[in-house]
């Protein structure tokens, strides 16, 4: 398995040199998703506290690195860790109300969607951060500026926050850590009554969650050249975030990945095809046949069966 | 009477309009074994809640080596060394049997691996070692119930609360846990136990106290405690058992 994730990595690194502009630009994508479904397997997949808020944190992050960078000429390559930053303090405020109080299944979602939107109005109405408008960023093709000439310097650098996201995670899970955030997600109580400081775990998995979530909030800002509330900060997003670990298999290593490379071609191919057939939305069905797919024939998303596959043996 | 391990005084705790447990005394002297008997809903598993922490008391206090734990959250009270397996059983169903014991490990072994390794000795001890790679949801009753013990085993406590954990077994089975039982607590680790297989009780028990209605109705020597009208009473005369 090892020498074949190296493989894998080569290969990625070498592809942008035969890849035409729009299969980099799909993969590029393929790798951001990838990241965020990432950074969101740590609290939503590994400690099982299905946050579909997420977005907010993007919206955070890209939000402080463009002000920053707009108003105060701060490059966006710290802007980055100080959105990052601010990220984590919400995730902790959402996790401290979530935990403290108890909140499961389905009132933790409902926490984590209410203060996605409240984020999203919010900002829609302060003028002072562009409003319902948004931010424009102009290209200037500057690296500092977190701006690139040559497109595939956006490819290296999702790819980069994909493979680092994914050396966190595999950190993580083979320390107490990680090996505690799974006996929470299974059995909260019973992880409690072993000696599991519950509370304090799940909050630490959201901050480091919401810490790198913060994180691509940047790259998704001065990759598009544009913030509006409704894209960063807008439930759709927060959707995107969520279903690539659940594809592929949320709680484990490479399932992020696997879904991102699985969901994210198709949305933007049939995006693309249905878009020109003047059927918008229509991708909105084929994810969701994916999506139900999924759910019926492989409960655990797509990784497991992938590894037993590859290895014969169960995660 | 040794020292007292855990040390309950006038513990309550009312649900709604049901006082479940009243005004409750309990002691387990270091290295004891103490059964907790009554018929079902008597509040035996409340106060099994209440003492681990899971359940905060309406009133009352408890001591466990000497420092107050009213009102610690579980993991508090597992770090501290009083462990608890659940009547209703808890595995974490798609881990294996070994990361289940691991899990009641690390709390004292950070490294996952001397964590493996303290959750592999407790078991071969208990007889599961065969298991350690299988999910625990695909355990047989016997094996879950060893698994309980084997996951509180591994937090290395000085006083285990079991609940009910021979309850379903057969002769054999019920023998050879009782065994286990013996030898676990033969190093040291007094037991609190909740059983209604009155063989188990007898063979194991220094000392039995009867709950009836949440009230402490007996408390005695095993073959005292058999013999007392109140408790046969409380168990005839009522069709709950
Ligand atoms: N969480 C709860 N909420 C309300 N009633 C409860 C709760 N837990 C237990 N009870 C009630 O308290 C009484 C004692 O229950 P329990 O402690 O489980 O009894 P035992 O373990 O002795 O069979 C029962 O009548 C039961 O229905
Ligand atoms: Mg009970």
């Amino acid at each position: 398995m090892r020498w074949l994730g190296a493989l894998a990595v080569l290969v990625l690194l070498a592809l942008p040199a035969v890849l035409g502009s729009y299969a980099t630009t799909i993969l590029i994508l393929v790798f951001f998703y990838g990241f965020l479904g990432q950074a969101w397997n740590i609290v939503g997949g590994y400690a099982g506290q299905l946050s579909v808020g997420h977005a907010a944190f993007v919206g955070i992050g890209g939000y402080t690195a463009a002000m920053l960078s707009l108003e105060w000429g701060i490059t966006p390559w710290i802007g980055m860790f100080v959105g990052g930053a601010l990220a984590a303090v919400l995730g902790a405020v959402i996790g401290y109300l979530g935990f403290r109080f108890g909140l499961r299944g389905f009132y933790f979602v409902l926490l984590t969607v209410a203060f996605a939107e409240i984020c999203r109005i919010a900002v829609s109405n302060v003028d002072a951060v562009g409003g319902a408008l948004g931010l424009y960023i102009t290209f200037t093709g500057d690296p500092r500026q977190f701006q690139f000439q040559d497109g595939r310097v956006y490819y290296y650098i999702a790819l980069a926050l994909m493979l680092a996201a994914t050396g966190v995670v595999a950190l993580l899970e083979r320390r107490r850590f990680g090996i505690y955030l799974a006996a929470i997600r299974e059995d909260e109580s019973a992880a409690e009554a072993l000696g599991v400081d519950t509370f304090k775990y799940k909050m630490l998995a959201m901050v480091v969650s919401s810490f790198l979530t913060g994180l691509g909030g940047t790259f998704y800002a001065f990759y598009l050249f544009s913030l509006q509330p409704n894209a960063m900060f807008g439930i759709p997003l927060s959707v995107e975030i969520i279903l690539r670990p659940i594809v592929g298999g949320a709680g484990t290593l490479l399932g992020p990945i696997l879904g991102s490379f699985m969901l994210t071609p198709l949305g933007e191919l049939s995006r693309l095809y249905f878009g020109q057939g003047g059927h918008h939305g229509l991708h909105l069905v084929a994810y969701g046949v994916l999506l139900i797919a999924v759910v019926l024939f492989l409960p655990q998303g797509a990784y497991p069966y992938l590894r037993r596959f590859f290895v014969g043996s169960r995660p | 009477m040794t020292a007292a391990l855990l040390d309950v005084t006038g513990l309550s705790k009312r649900f709604g309009g049901l006082q479940a447990i009243s005004d409750l005394a309990l002691r387990v002297g270091e290295g004891e074994i103490v059964a907790l008997i009554g018929p079902n809903g008597a509040g035996k598993t409340t106060a099994f809640g209440l003492i681990s922490g899971f359940l905060t008391p309406d009133a009352g206090a408890i001591h466990f080596r000497g420092r107050s734990i009213t009102g610690l959250p579980p993991h508090r009270v597992c770090a501290l060394g009083l462990a608890r397996t659940f009547q209703i059983m808890r595995p974490f169903p798609r881990l294996s049997v070994l990361r289940n014991v691991m899990i009641g490990a690390l709390g004292r072994h950070a490294d996952p691996r001397a964590a493996a390794a303290r959750a592999g000795a407790v078991l071969e001890e208990l007889g599961l070692a065969a298991k350690a790679a299988e999910p625990a949801g695909s355990l047989t009753l016997s094996e879950r119930k060893r698994l309980e013990l084997a996951k509180a085993l591994a937090t290395e406590p000085v006083l285990l609360l079991l609940d009910e954990v021979m309850s379903g077994l057969t002769d054999r089975e019920t023998e050879r846990l009782v065994g286990e039982v013996r030898a676990i607590n033969a190093r040291g680790v007094a037991i609190l136990l909740i059983e209604h297989v009155m063989r188990a009780v007898m063979s194991l028990a220094q000392r039995v106290v009867v709950l009836d209605y949440g009230e402490r109705i007996a408390e005695g020597r095993p073959e005292e405690v058999a013999n007392d009208p109140r408790v046969i009473e409380a168990y005839l005369g009522d069709e709950r058992l």
